[in-house]
Formats: C-alpha cells, structure tokens, sequence
C-alpha cells in the first residue's frame, strides 16, 4: 500500500459507482494527481452500490435522466458488465394504460424501442405473471442488468493505470478544510482524514447518502436524504434456477403497486417503492462495524413490508412460497426535487458534488462532473436540472429536504402530471400581494420556493365572456384551467395585472461592474443609463447557461433580473466568476423589491392615471427605464418603469420597493377597474402569451447544448468586448448556417383516434417526419416540443420545438407524437406567430 | 474453608481446560483466603486426579457411584453438591466448557445458588465482583454475585494453565455419592466416533475459509493445504448457511470454538460471530483482498491477495521444499 | 406431541457492538433484532417433529414487548402458540428468568396439559448465563441434556446426541424431558412469504411474573480493551507464499 499523500490535485470521497466512474473519466480527460478515499473497504465499500438491484429503465420522461441513462447504460454495454434482461411496466388500471401510452411517447423521443402488450404478451414473455390483475404491459428490451461494482473496479483501475490514481480504502474523512482567499472566497484547502491530512485543489464529494455530512465539514451543503428502499430476495424457485443465469427473464415492474420483481439467479427481488417514506439522518447510519450487513442495509422492519408481499404474491403466485432468504431496509438518496446534485458548491469553490445518483445513471453522472471540472460546464449532456446551484437557501435545510422526500418517495413509480404541485413546504416565498391574491382565489403554482398565481378564481366570468370549453380529457385539463385563457383575451383586449415578484433581482456595483457585467453577456452591457439588455449569457462551450434581462441603472450598477427557476444557478454563476479585486460588489435585493406587470391595450390610460410622466414612446420607449413617482394610497411612491413585454402587448414591469407593493396593487386595481384590468396569472404570461410571441423559455427551449444561432438570439453583430464563450460563440458563426433553428408549429388537428382533442403539455412530445421517424441531427439531438400551449389570439394549439434548417421553414408539414398517437403540425414561424412585427407592444 | 474446582475428564483423561481452572482457581482461593481442593467425578477419576497436586490441589476428593460410568450432567451436579455440602465449601469453580457450564448450572439448581459463568476475572470479598464474557467475549459485563455458595466458571482460553510454584499435596480423599437411579437418565448412554484423529477444536493447523471462498467446490484448494499441513478445514457461517461445507465445520460462537497454532483465516471479513470462534488462536494468518478487513488488522500476519492464487502458491511451496 | 420452545429476542450486531451510555444494554440504534441462533434452530427442530410426528409448538419468550416480534417470526416458520412474559427491565438475571419461565410453563402445563418436549437454546447469543433450561428442568422434575445437535423421538424417549470431539454422545431420556439445543441441528427454514403473512394473525397470550431478582447482579457492560497489534503483511501476492512457509516453518507446523 502506498504512503498516505501529503498532497494532491483531486481528492475525490467515495468509492462507490460514482466516485470510482468519476476518476477513471478524470483520468481519461488528462487528470494526473488523484486520489480516492473511502472509509469502507473495496470492493464494496458498504454505501447503496453494494446493493443495488443493478438494473436500468432506459425509458424516462425527464431528458436529462433518460439521455443519462442510457449514456450509462452503454457505458456498462462497453466494458461488457451489463445483460439486457428487458424489463415490463405492468398495469392494473386504467389511468396506468394511460400513461403507458406516455411512456411510449418518451421512448420515442429518445429512440429507444418499446412495445405495448397485452396481458397474454406479457405473459408469453414472464409465464408466472398472474395476467388476470394486469391490463398490459410497457415492454422495454433494452432494459438492462449491470454489474456495479466490478464497473467500480475496473474503472479505479484504469485511473489507477492511466493516471496514477491512488486508492484507499478503509479511509474516514474526519474533515474538509477550507481557507478564504482573495476576495473573501473560500476554498476547498485539505481532506483530513484518519490516516493523515491530503491538501488538495479540487476536492469531490461522491458519498452517497452521507455526502450532506460530509460537506457540512466544510460548511457546505448538499440537499439529501438517506431514504429507504425495502427490498428482499426469496426463492429458492425453479422456474428461476433453471434458467442458469444472473437474469434469464425480464424485469417486472409492478407500477401501480410501485414494486418490482427481479431475478437474482434462482431468487427474486422484490423491491418496492410502495411503503411510507422512511427516512434517517446520516448520523443514524452504522458503521461498517457496527452494521450487522453494511451500514445501508439497515434492519428490515417487515410491518412496511407486508402489503407490498400480498401484492407481489398476487403478481406472482409462486412467490407466495418462496422463502425470504434476504431482506433490507436498502438506503438511497434522495433530494427535494428528485433530481440528483452535481456541480461545484455554492459554499465553497472547488468543492465538487456528486451525489444524489442512483447506480442507474452512475457512469454518465459521473462523466458529467469529470467534464464539468475540465470545461467549466458539462459536455455530454446539459445538466441544469441536476445542478446542485439550483437550490435557493430554503431548500438546503433539513426540515425542506425530509419534507419532500416523504411527498416524493411515493411518487418513485407514480403518475406525475408534468404541471404536478407539491403539497407540503408551500408559501415559503410569497408576493407582497398573496392575501389579495388569495381574497382573489388565485391558484399559485410553487416555481422552486416562490408562489406564484397561475390563474384567478375571480376571473371565471371571463371563461363565459369568451366562450371558453373545457378539454375533455383529464390528464389534460389538469393542472389547467380554461379561465387562464379568459385572462389572455381580456389583456389582449382591455390590460391585465401580473405578479412578477418572484423575478430575482440582483445589482453588480463599482467601477469595474460594468466590464463585468460585459463579460457575462454576449450583448453589450456598457449602454447608456436608463437603458436595458436582454443578452443570453453562454457557457464556454457557447451554449446557453442563461437567457436575461439587464439594466444600466447608474454609470457604475447593473442589474440584473432573471426567473426564479434559475436564480440559484445564476447568482451562483455571477459570484463564481467575479473578479476578486474588489472592483464590484454584488447583492441581490430581490426581496427588497417587487415587479408588477402591466400589459395590454389600456395598460397606458391606466397607469397614466397615476403619473404624471410622459409614457408615450417618446418619453418611455420601447426597453427603457425611468423613474416614476405613482400616486397611490394618497401618497407618492417611487418606481422604475421598464418598457419591455414578454407577453406581446404594450406595458411596463413597475419595479418599486417591497413595502410599496400593496398600494401600487391596490391602485392599480381602482384605476383600472373600468378599463378591463384584471389580476392575470402566469398561464398568460408564461405560456400563452409568451408562445404567441415566439419568446424562448431558458430550461425549456434554451439549453447549453444549443447556441444563440439555432435558438435564433444571435445579433448581426458580436461587440467588440471579450465575454464568457465568445471564442466558441464566433466559431459557431464562423460556420455559417446554425444545423437547426427554434421554430413555433402549429397543430393542425387535435383529434385523437377516439375523436377527442387532446392537448400536448410540452414535455418532450417527439416531433417526426410524416413518415413517422425521428429528426436527430449530426449531434444526436432530437427535435422535441420544448413548450406548448394554446394560443388564444391565433386560435391554433402551438408547439416550440428546434427543427433541421430544411425544415425550419413555415409550411413544413410533420408530426407530433402525444400519448403514442400521431397529430398532424406545420411550421408557423421562427419567430411570432401573434402581431410578428411587434406593433401593438411599440403602440 | 474451601473453593472446590471441579476437573473434568473423559474416562481417566484430564482436560486440559479443567488445568486452566485449577490454575486460575487457586489464586482466587488464595486472594479469598480458601483451600483449594479439586473435585474429580466418576469412572477413571483416580487416574485423572494424578497430577492435580502440582497445579495447587491440597486435597482432590474422588467421587465415585455406580451411575458414575460415564458423565451426566445431572450425575455429576449432583454428586458436586454433596461434596459442596459434606465439606461446608464456600465456592465452587469449573472451566466454561460445555461440561464445566452445564454440571454448575446443575449444582446452582440444586442448592438454589446463583451460577456466574464465563468469569476472567474475580475480585472476591464480602460480595464478589466479576468481570464476565457477554456475547461469546465480544463484550465484557462487570457484575456482583451475592450468594451463600459462590458458583463460578472461569471462560476457557481466559488463563494460561501453568502448574504452581510450590506443588501442593493434591491428597485423594475418596468420596461415595449418592444417587438415585434416576440420575442415570441422562449418563452418556453411547458414544460414536465420527473422526478418527484430529478434528477442528484440537488441530493444530486449521485452514478457514468465508465468503470469499466462493463456492462449494472451490474449499478443494483449502482442503488439499490443510492435507498438506496435517490440519483440517473451518468456514465461516456464511459459509454454511450457503450451504457449501457442514456445520461442524463452522468456528463462531455458535460453532466450534479454536485454538490452533496457526488458523490461515481466507476470503472471511471477521464478523463478530466468526472472531469470537477464532480469537484463542496462537497465530493467525488472513489472506484477503482487502486490506482493510477485519480479520486483516486483527490478524498478526496477513497476505492480501486472492486466496484462490495464494492458497495453491502456498501448497505448491510446501511440496517444492519437501522435495 | 406438545412441544416447547423458550427463545430469546437479541439484537443483531455487525463486528462491534455498541453500549449504551448507563452501561446496561447494547446500544441496538442501528441494529435489527432476533432470535437468539441456537433457539432458532430449537423452533425449527420442534415444528419438524411436530411434522413429522403430528403435534403442536408453543413458543414462549420473557422480553420487552417488542420480542413479540420474535414469536412472530416462530409463527412465520410453522410454530403455533405464542406466548410473551412481558419485562421492562433491560434484562433479567438468569434465577430470576429460570423462575418466570418455569411458572409460566407450570401455568401453561396446569390449562393444557404437559409437553412432552421443552427445547430451550443451549445459551442466549448476548448474556450467556448457560444455566436458564437447567434451572426450569429442575424446577418441572424434568431431565435435561445440553449441547444437543440431534434428536430422535421414538417410545417415549429422546435419543439425544451432543457434539464431542471427533463424534458424538447419545443420551437416552424419558420423555416428559428438557433438551438445551445447538446451532448446527439443523439449517432453519427462511419463512414463506405466506408464512410471514399468516403470522400476523397469530395470537400471542401473556403471562406476567414476580419472581424475584437473584444474586448476580449487572455492574455495566464494556467492550474488551483492543489487542492492536501490528499486522505484519507477508506480501499481495502468490508470491507470498514463500514468506508463509517461511512462517510456517518457525511455528514449527510443517513436520
């Protein structure tokens, strides 16, 4: 065994699946100087790769989690340490064929095969399923079996040979200094550990269900919860044995019971996600001596257990005499979103998270981090939902994190609406206007911690002004309400009042705020006071790690002002590059102040009636702002007025103090009253509205895997000034003609084969050729609806979605695939399909 | 005033375990101010209570009855309660074998004692205070003993057996039990022997092998080195609740507990189970991938490797030297 | 045929156990429960004799409440009545166990008749007194043998055989008898998962008990001081096996 370094250039912790993945791929990408600990021993050190059920579902609804599956799948394929069993998602109802025909959806976005079968199918594939308690099947030939851990060590040791990697096992980190350097940022200095202290420049957190303790140590934080999974292995079964294999028939998930069988040799694992959530501190967690197994195979407690065996035994007759040879409460991580935590952390630089991964997407997970530590961002993939900046404070404690979980463990095989709300941990942010919205019967949706009304209960009349019908489908009536279009016709007609307090506001101040604040943003930042810019800001790669607005509020302050699902990423993203000199300083004065908008035709005649200020263009054009004192509640308040629609009339955003918020509702309220102003909720502003203007939603069509060019925000011309990812952005337009372009379609017929309408929700519905194939590019990147939605003033169901440029053209007919049926859809436009030349927001 | 030992043995074979007892017995007579006078029961007594004497036995009293022909367990409880009682003696001590225990707990019922077993230490006095095995020896319990009779064993492999500095008289006094027929009840009624030679708790040399072992077939390798070695062969209990070697052969706490002068322990991690089953051996080797297994850092010698390559290396070594 | 079985809940350690703070008990945080290993196997042996022979098993159990547990997981593999001495201490000295135990039997005895077959472990996993089965044999005027690894019913007598060095020891007892049993009888039976849903319908009686508390008594508990000693690593690979020889040689073990 080698000496214990005094120093190193990586430290990464954990020897499971994704730290043993994370350092072969470091060392593929040139890395020297690593070393791994673990306390455990090898080559199982005791965390949740141990005992895993090894098997991966390459069909997922979320894009990251699918693509990185099936990333890790083959890279299990390419050692040779994976078995494709296939595996079946049976259903027992009605609801879950429903969503089987979803699930085809998704395999076809990402091109996997899939079948639905009937009960007799399935049976023809697994002869001991019980076809009498299933209504069909979702069959997935590709799901495969991996072996985990001897991935594990085969790639240790290709770090061990190609970089020198060194391992040691049986190693408790006991902490994880930090030091503050220049610019009062702290930084990852050293991993002390029983067998000595190793100084390192990057440090990487690989713990599994440990690694919220473990980053604590250095005052950071990762968002997770050791949860159980009760899983136990019965058998001996013939039918089993004599296949003579690790897996000889496929895997069966029993969705609607959220369980699953599958074959160990001559056993079954029956494990389930169907108990009460149980979760435990990582200090609950045994040692690996003190663990009767290992420290997450903790005690089975059966009573949890019981109604998932009546089940199974229902399933599968023969398991009702098969012994319980083996069974654990087997822990797994999980987070308050369900998505994983990778990326350096927002506490401490060069302290790296990897966690929060199951064995299923390990490899690739771990690929992501190794790139994101080479390129400064990720290449395999984008990665924003997994990004562990994404949390706001709120989300980092305890109390959050448990809560969640227990909401979610539930769902790990449930029907989750792509719109699905949270139930428990609302209000945690909340507008200064929430008790008139809620007087209002406002219906919030919760964007990360912020409440947010989608639509006003007050405004049903509108549903009958309009003529408004309801979708005669559930799945897509839920979480929508045909009083969301009300609201769009009436600001269309008369205005409406929109909450944006949620926005995340946050000043750059000092001499060098400015030339910061230009090499952020691809667009040119040093524009005169009173002036803002929408600018993407880019990864280095080029692609977009950011769509938003900023403003020249003073010679020496910027702000900036982007949406509340990515303020974390993107406060982080502003304090994680700035310079350390002291030449700017940073704050985000986002609860110090409120933005209402006020949109649609009488939007002026409205808030003229509380300034005095000329708001004709001339005095407030087209992207400026000025300040305003509004008259309101017998007083004068002060407010900046930036003109600026995201919804396609004219109007304002009226930022003004916190505090003012109340009055400024309320008058605009009373002025407005006979001129058809309405409180409109966020299903106008973020999705009709939005998607009758073309505008692009960062997360939904703006990606780092694509670039100002295909989302078509390129300017004619690059500013002279150097920002983050120009060299990549410029070599980009150096070769011409972007591969493919965000364009709006438009469904031509929404009925279904039942004559029903349905009503695509925008998660990822593959777009196909009228042949019914996929349309990838030289990049592998499928076109797929990014967003969707109704667009009341066109009358025609819109879809977003990046097309090759030969297609890309209005008049192009194509497909659309929802709910495993077709729908013919034509390309509208690259831009608006609503008022394109944009003269009723320059009215 | 006398503490009795009670020295087991096997139809005129002492057991070296009931040595321990008389070793550790006649310095707790002595710290208690007590004789030390040796109890030898039954059949081929005479012949075991020879040496007794240099082990610091004044008087050996030399129980005999007809039902004495062989051990049982009620027989002889029976028959160390009336010595107990015919000699007024204030304690008595055997070693923690299975024997030792059993013939205790008997006499403890018998009179209505309380019984300590498994002691290693004794401090007595007006109440005796103890430290005792829990969990085979993998935890310790301090305890207190109030009783009118103190009943004791002392756990086996807790002291060396080591014959006293001054060799006392070891005088056999004859003793004639009396029992009842019913005590033969549960006398030895048949003895069968499986192994001819030397078997798991006495080899010299045992070969052990867990998990890591990996199969049934695979114990061919261990075998063939323990042949080699004139030794036998032990697992681990996952190993026979895989059900790849019997359950003799298992070494644990609740298998066979060893102490040979060297257990080559391979592919076992060293559970709590196996260890207490294993730690009385003189020397250990582990071989193991892991360097960091139990078993590795509580061995004094380790290899940490495959078993399946070293183990044959090994024996190949063997013959290579033997020619 | 009525058979008993008298089993102990303990808790399932991993390769260090921990104490709790007073000293009084295994600190079981982390840890599952279970039967203790030799009366495992004393139930699996009594339900098959009771299938083999025809019968019923008893199993009673003196422990918290939570040891109903254990007695369902007898249920789960064949037992049929259960019955709990419910205690609140953390343990209860061996005379005083012996004392529950035996009335509680004699209790049970007085309502349903005698067992022709007690079975207790040869000795609990973690306190390991080795003397409860003696005493309550004593106190029922019934025989017992420990140490058993088999056992054969035939004309009112338990042949019995105890493990010795190098083979076995028969013991011919008259039944109504006491036998104090060893792991390694036999290889007890996982439960069905049928069985383990049977079982929590299974009733379990209880009985309580006064007996009084004997003479030994528990000062604390603690772990044994840690030999370290250095491991001196012979090699990390086949060719090591010339320094085992080596070793062999000294310890003087290749004659």
């Amino acid at each position: 065994m080698s000496e214990f370094p005094a120093r190193a250039n990586v430290v990464v912790i954990g020897a499971g699946i994704v730290g043993s993945c994370l350092v072969g791929h470091l060392a593929r990408l040139g890395w020297t100087d690593l070393v791994l600990l673990d306390k455990g021993p090898l080559p199982n050190p005791g965390g949740s790769t141990g005992h895993a059920s090894n098997f991966i579902f390459p069909v997922d609804h979320n894009k990251e989690m699918a693509l990185l599956g099936e990333q890790s799948a083959d890279q299990y394929r390419d050692l040779g340490l994976s078995v494709d069993s296939g595996g079946i998602e049976v259903a027992r109802t009605e609801e879950r064929m429903h969503e089987l025909t979803r699930r085809m959806t998704s395999a076809k976005a990402w091109g996997i095969e899939a079948h639905l079968l009937t009960p007799a199918e399935v049976k023809d594939l697994v002869p001991f399923v019980n076809e009498d308690v299933i209504l069909g099947g979702f069959h997935s030939p590709t799901v495969s079996v991996v072996d985990s851990l001897e991935t594990g060590t085969r790639m240790r040791r290709e770090a061990v040979d190609k970089a020198g990697c060194q391992v040691f096992a049986s190693t408790e980190v006991q902490d994880i200094l930090t030091v503050e350097g220049e610019g009062g940022v702290t930084r990852v200095s050293a991993v002390v550990t029983d067998k000595g202290t190793v100084q390192a420049e990057h440090v990487v957190i690989a713990c599994g269900v440990w690694s919220n303790r473990i980053a604590n140590m250095a005052g950071a934080t990762i968002p997770l919860v050791p949860t159980v999974h009760q899983m136990a292995d019965v058998g001996p079964i013939d039918i089993l044995a004599e296949t003579n294999n690790e897996i000889g028939y496929p895997i069966v998930r029993d969705m609607d019971t959220f369980c699953y069988e599958r074959q160990s040799a001559g056993s079954m694992e029956v494990g389930s996600y169907g108990h009460r959530p149980i979760l435990h501190h990582p200090d609950e967690i045994p040692s690996n001596e003190e663990a009767a197994l290992s420290p997450t195979e903790m005690p089975f407690t059966p009573d949890d257990f019981d109604e998932q065996m009546e089940q199974a035994i229902e399933l599968m007759d023969m398991l009702g005499d098969a012994e319980i040879k083996y069974a654990i409460n087997g822990l797994l991580s999980l987070t308050p979103d369900g998505m994983p935590c990778l990326g350096e952390t927002i506490e401490v630089r060069n302290l790296w998270s990897a966690a929060a991964v199951w064995v299923k997407e390990g490899p690739g997970m771990a690929q992501v981090v190794a790139e994101w530590m080479t390129y400064g961002y990720p290449r395999v993939i984008d990665a924003h939902g997994a990004d562990i900046a994404r949390f706001y404070d709120a989300e980092r404690g305890d109390d959050h994190i448990w809560a969640r979980a227990e909401e979610s463990f539930n769902k790990t095989y449930g029907i989750v609406h792509p719109q699905e709300q949270w139930e428990n941990r609302r209000n945690l942010e909340v507008g200064p206007y929430f008790a008139r919205q809620e007087d209002l019967g406002a219906v919030f949706f919760q964007a990360r911690t912020w409440e947010r009304p989608q639509w006003f209960g007050s405004n049903a009349d509108l549903v009958e002004r309009y003529g408004i019908e309801e979708r005669p489908v559930e799945w897509d009536n839920r979480w929508w309400s045909p009083i969301t279009v009300g609201e769009h016709l009436n600001l269309r007609e008369n205005c409406g009042l929109v909450d944006l307090s949620a926005f995340q506001v946050y000043e750059l101040e000092g001499p060098g705020a400015v030339a910061y604040a230009d090499h952020l943003a691809v667009n040119r930042i040093d524009v005169p006071v009173g002036r803002s810019v929408y600018t993407p800001w880019l990864t280095p790669d080029g692609g977009f790690h950011s769509d938003l607005t900023m403003m020249r509020m003073a010679e020496d302050r910027v702000r900036i002002v982007t949406g509340v699902f990515d303020g974390g990423r993107d406060e982080f993203w502003v304090r994680r590059h700035m310079p350390t000199d002291g030449s700017v300083a940073f704050s985000n004065i986002t609860r110090q102040t409120t933005t209402l908008g006020l949109w649609g035709p009488n939007a002026p005649a409205v808030l003229a009636q509380l300034t005095d200020q000329d708001l004709s263009q001339d005095g407030s054009p087209y992207g400026s702002i000025i300040p305003a004192g509004l008259a309101c509640g017998g007083r004068e308040i002060s407010a900046a007025l930036f003109r600026i629609s995201y919804v396609g009339d004219t109007g304002w955003e009226i930022y003004t103090d916190w505090d003012n918020g109340p009055v400024l509702w309320d008058a605009l309220m009373a002025v407005g009253a006979d001129l058809g102003i309405r409180p409109t909720g966020g299903g106008v502003y973020g999705t009709s509205g939005r998607l009758e203007k073309g505008y692009r939603l960062m997360g939904a069509e703006l990606e780092s895997e694509y670039n100002p060019l295909e989302a078509g925000l390129a300017r004619p011309k690059v500013k002279a000034a150097d920002f983050m990812g120009r060299e990549a952005y410029l070599a980009a337009r150096d070769r011409g003609d972007p591969e493919v372009r965000m364009c709006t379609l438009t469904v031509e017929d929404l009925t279904d084969g039942q004559g029903r309408r349905r009503f695509m929700q925008g998660g990822n519905e593959p777009i196909l050729t009228l042949d019914g194939d996929r349309i990838v590019d030289s990049h592998g990147r499928a076109s797929l609806v990014t967003s969707a939605g109704f667009g009341p003033s066109v009358g025609r169901y819109l879809l977003m979605s990046y097309l090759p440029l030969e297609l890309a053209h209005p008049g192009t007919d194509l497909q659309v695939m929802y709910m495993n049926e077709l729908y013919p859809v034509k390309v509208a436009s690259t831009g608006a399909v609503f008022d394109p030349d944009d003269t009723r927001m320059k009215a | 005033m006398s503490l009795l030992v009670l020295c087991e043995h096997d139809r005129g074979v002492l057991a070296g375990a009931s040595l321990e007892a008389l070793t550790f017995g006649r310095d707790l007579a002595a710290a208690a101010g007590l004789a030390c006078e040796a109890v030898v029961i039954g059949e081929g007594a005479e012949t075991a209570a020879a040496d007794l004497g240099a082990y610091g036995a004044a008087t050996v009293h030399v129980a005999s009855h007809a039902v004495l022909r062989d051990f049982g367990p009620l027989a002889w409880g029976e028959t160390l309660a009336q010595i107990i009682r015919s000699t007024g003696a204030e304690a008595a001590l055997a070693c923690g074998t299975d024997r030792g225990n059993e013939v205790l707990a008997h006499v403890a019922a018998l009179l209505d004692e309380p019984f300590v077993a498994n002691c290693r230490q004794i401090t007595p006095g007006g109440t005796w205070s103890m430290t005792r095995m829990q969990w085979g020896g993998s935890l310790l319990e301090d305890a207190t003993l109030e009783a009118g009779i103190r009943l004791v064993t002392v756990a086996h492999h807790a002291v060396e057996a080591t014959p006293a500095d001054t060799p006392d008289a070891g005088t056999l006094v004859p003793f004639a039990a009396d029992l009842a027929d019913s005590a033969a009840c549960t006398v030895v009624a048949d003895r069968v022997v499986l192994t001819q030679g030397i078997t798991l708790a006495t080899s010299p040399v045992v070969v052990g092998g867990g998990r890591g072992v990996g199969s049934a077939e695979k114990f061919a390798a261990l075998e063939e080195l323990a042949a080699e070695l004139g030794g036998v062969v032990g697992c681990s209990r996952a190993v026979t609740n895989n059900g790849w070697r019997p359950h003799s052969d298992q070494v644990g706490q609740t298998g066979t507990r060893i102490a040979p002068q060297i257990y080559i322990a391979s592919g076992i991690s060293g559970a709590i189970q196996h260890w207490v089953g294993a730690m009385a051996s003189k020397n250990i080797l582990a071989i193991n991938t892991d360097s960091e297994a139990n078993m590795v850092t509580k061995a004094g010698y380790a290899v940490i490797a495959d078993l399946h390559e070293v183990i044959p290396a090994i024996t190949e070594e063997i013959r290579r030297r033997r020619g | 045929m009525r058979i008993l079985v008298c089993v102990k809940r303990v808790p399932a350690p991993g390769s260090r156990i921990n104490i709790t703070s007073d000293g009084q008990a295994v600190d079981a945080a982390h840890l599952g429960f279970t039967t203790s290993p030799h009366e495992e196997c004393a139930v699996e042996e009594a339900v098959r004799i009771v299938e083999e022979h025809g019968g019923e098993v008893t199993v009673l159990t003196l422990g918290p409440a939570a040891a109903e547990e254990q007695l369902r997981y007898a249920a789960s593999v064949g037992a049929h009545h259960f019955v709990l001495i419910p205690i609140t201490d953390v343990d209860w000295d061996p005379q005083r166990t012996a004392a529950a135990l035996g009335s509680a039997i004699a209790g049970l005895e007085a309502t349903d008749g005698p067992f022709d077959l007690i079975l207790f472990g040869n000795e609990s996993a973690d306190s390991g007194g080795f003397q409860v089965g003696v005493r309550v044999a004593h106190a029922l005027g019934r025989p017992i043998v420990n140490g058993i690894k088999g056992i054969d019913l035939a004309d009112g007598t338990a042949s019995a055989r105890r493990e010795i060095d190098g083979g076995f020891e028969v013991y011919e007892v008259p039944m109504p008898a006491v036998l104090g049993v060893k792991e390694g009888i036999n290889l007890p039976r996982y439960p069905t998962m049928k069985g383990r849903l049977a079982s929590k319908k299974a009733e379990v009686a209880t009985v309580t008990s006064d007996a009084p508390a004997g003479g030994q008594a528990r000062v604390r508990l603690h772990r044994p001081v840690e030999q370290v000693s250095e491991t001196v690593i012979l090699g990390t690979g086949p060719e090591a096996a010339s320094a085992v020889v080596d070793l062999l040689e000294e310890l003087g073990v290749l004659s």
